[in-house]
């Protein structure tokens, strides 16, 4: 794995938009054969840095490397990456067989077989309107003629955000069943961090162009925990315990941390944590950050 | 062939669930020596899980040596859980229900006899694994 090629590479990618910066300095490193699950606030950055990695944008600074090469090197990139732009968009007036002619036509590599099989286990009509389709069906769909390119990287860009909870398994079942046969890497953005923990194996939080915290979704398991316990002070923490939040009452203290090393101080309750609770614990672990320095400027 | 179900809830790390599963089916009976688990496609495909979570809670059964995999076939139970174990466990299981029992008679409610079960459990946890 180390000398592997990322799935993205990004060093001090920047991206402007007239005065306004969605992304700044953003230094990253996406592994490839993982599902990656990139999650942070919205604002974040998420969206601007998926199109500068699939090549609809440009970046004003620093660089973005997708397997390797830029994402704008050439039709033989575009072949390798596959994406699903937000909202998983399909064109309202063509027919479900339409979208697989335009897909055989547009793609080098592109699989029929692969794409009438799902549409098949869908249960889709071929001579449908992609505008009649459920939500859930347009999706399947926008997934389908993704996965029929047979992409070295899927780009997912909150595939699931507007799905109910049906239509957002099903999907997600899809995805986990083409992952396990046809073995391609990806990078999926969301806001369903409970659905990240079951399909990803590998997360980044990223806030404010920062990544705050990447790794294996079972590391980042097991080296946080949730300690409570008689009040005690941020500072009466040993040095190899990193702490992520911290809240206090008269009596008690409560402590996200991370640590290497398993929690021996008696004093402590130590519960384990979901995924979720630690990427709310960064999460709000950098707006009260923010919200010093805010407190800091006013007193000035 | 057994079913997987994973609750995301229980703050129990998805492979560790499909662990549990096996193991728990071995102590049952419901899984025999020579009995084929669902494939690691399959597994992914319903439970919408990645699949190197169940090929790494496949991989910890093959370690503990409860099941063997078959390249390109699937994956095997190869060890039937003895039918003295599965005695040991009904005897225990009813001196459980009995101490349950004594608990209750001793006025504790069913929320506290579960905390210490549970604190009991976890301070034998911590003293295997140091």
């Amino acid at each position: 794995m180390t000398d592997a090629t990322a799935a993205i590479e990004a060093r001090g990618l920047g991206k402007r938009y007239g005065h306004r910066w969605a992304l700044t300095d953003c230094t990253l490193t996406v592994p490839a054969g993982h599902v990656v699950g990139l999650v942070g606030p919205n604002g974040a950055g998420k969206t601007t840095l998926i199109s500068l990695a699939t090549g609809m944008l440009a970046p004003t600074t620093g660089t973005v490397e997708v397997l390797g090469a830029r994402p704008t090197s050439g039709p033989r990139q575009l072949a390798r990456v596959g994406y699903v732009a937000q909202e998983t968009p399909t064109y309202a007036g063509l027919s479900v067989a339409d979208h697989l002619r335009l897909g055989a036509h547009l793609n080098p590599r592109w699989d029929a077989g692969l794409a009438r099989r799902r549409i098949e286990q869908l249960g889709m009509d071929l001579k449908q309107k992609a505008g009649n389709l459920s939500g859930g069906q347009r999706a399947q769909l926008a997934l389908t003629l993704a996965l029929a390119k047979r992409p070295e990287l899927l780009i997912l860009d909150e595939p699931i955000a507007s799905l109910d909870p049906l239509a957002r398994r099903e999907f997600l079942q899809v995805l986990m069943d083409a992952t396990a046969e046809q073995e391609f890497s990806v990078v999926m953005s969301s806001h369903q961090v409970a659905d990240l923990e079951r399909v990803g194996d590998y997360l980044i939080v990223l806030i404010d162009s920062r990544v705050q915290v990447a790794g294996e979704v079972d590391h980042l398991v097991a080296t946080h925990h949730l300690l409570t316990g008689p009040r005690r002070d941020r500072a009466g923490l040993p040095a190899n315990q990193q702490v992520i939040t911290d809240s206090h009452t008269g009596r008690q203290s409560t402590f996200l941390v991370r640590s290497d090393e398993p929690i021996i101080d008696p004093a402590w309750t130590v519960s384990p944590v979901s995924l979720e609770d630690i990427v709310l614990g960064y999460m709000g672990h950098s707006s009260a950050r923010s919200a010093d320095i805010k407190m800091l400027g006013a007193r000035r | 062939m057994i079913e997987f179900h994973l609750d995301s809830r229980s703050g129990v790390a998805p492979y560790q669930q499909l662990i549990r599963q096996v193991r728990h089916a071995l102590r049952l009976g419901l899984l025999r020596a020579g009995d084929q688990l669902p494939t690691v496609k399959d597994v992914a495909g319903s439970l919408a899980v990645n699949p190197n979570t169940v090929l790494k809670a496949y991989r910890e059964l093959e370690y503990e040596g409860l099941v063997a995999a078959k390249p390109g076939v699937g994956t095997f139970v190869t060890k039937t859980v003895s039918e003295a174990s599965v005695a040991a466990h009904q005897r225990l299981s009813l001196e459980l229900s009995a101490w349950i029992g004594r608990a209750q008679q001793a006025g504790l409610d069913l929320e506290s006899i579960e905390a210490l079960f549970q604190r009991a459990v976890r301070s034998a946890a911590r003293e295997e694994a140091v």
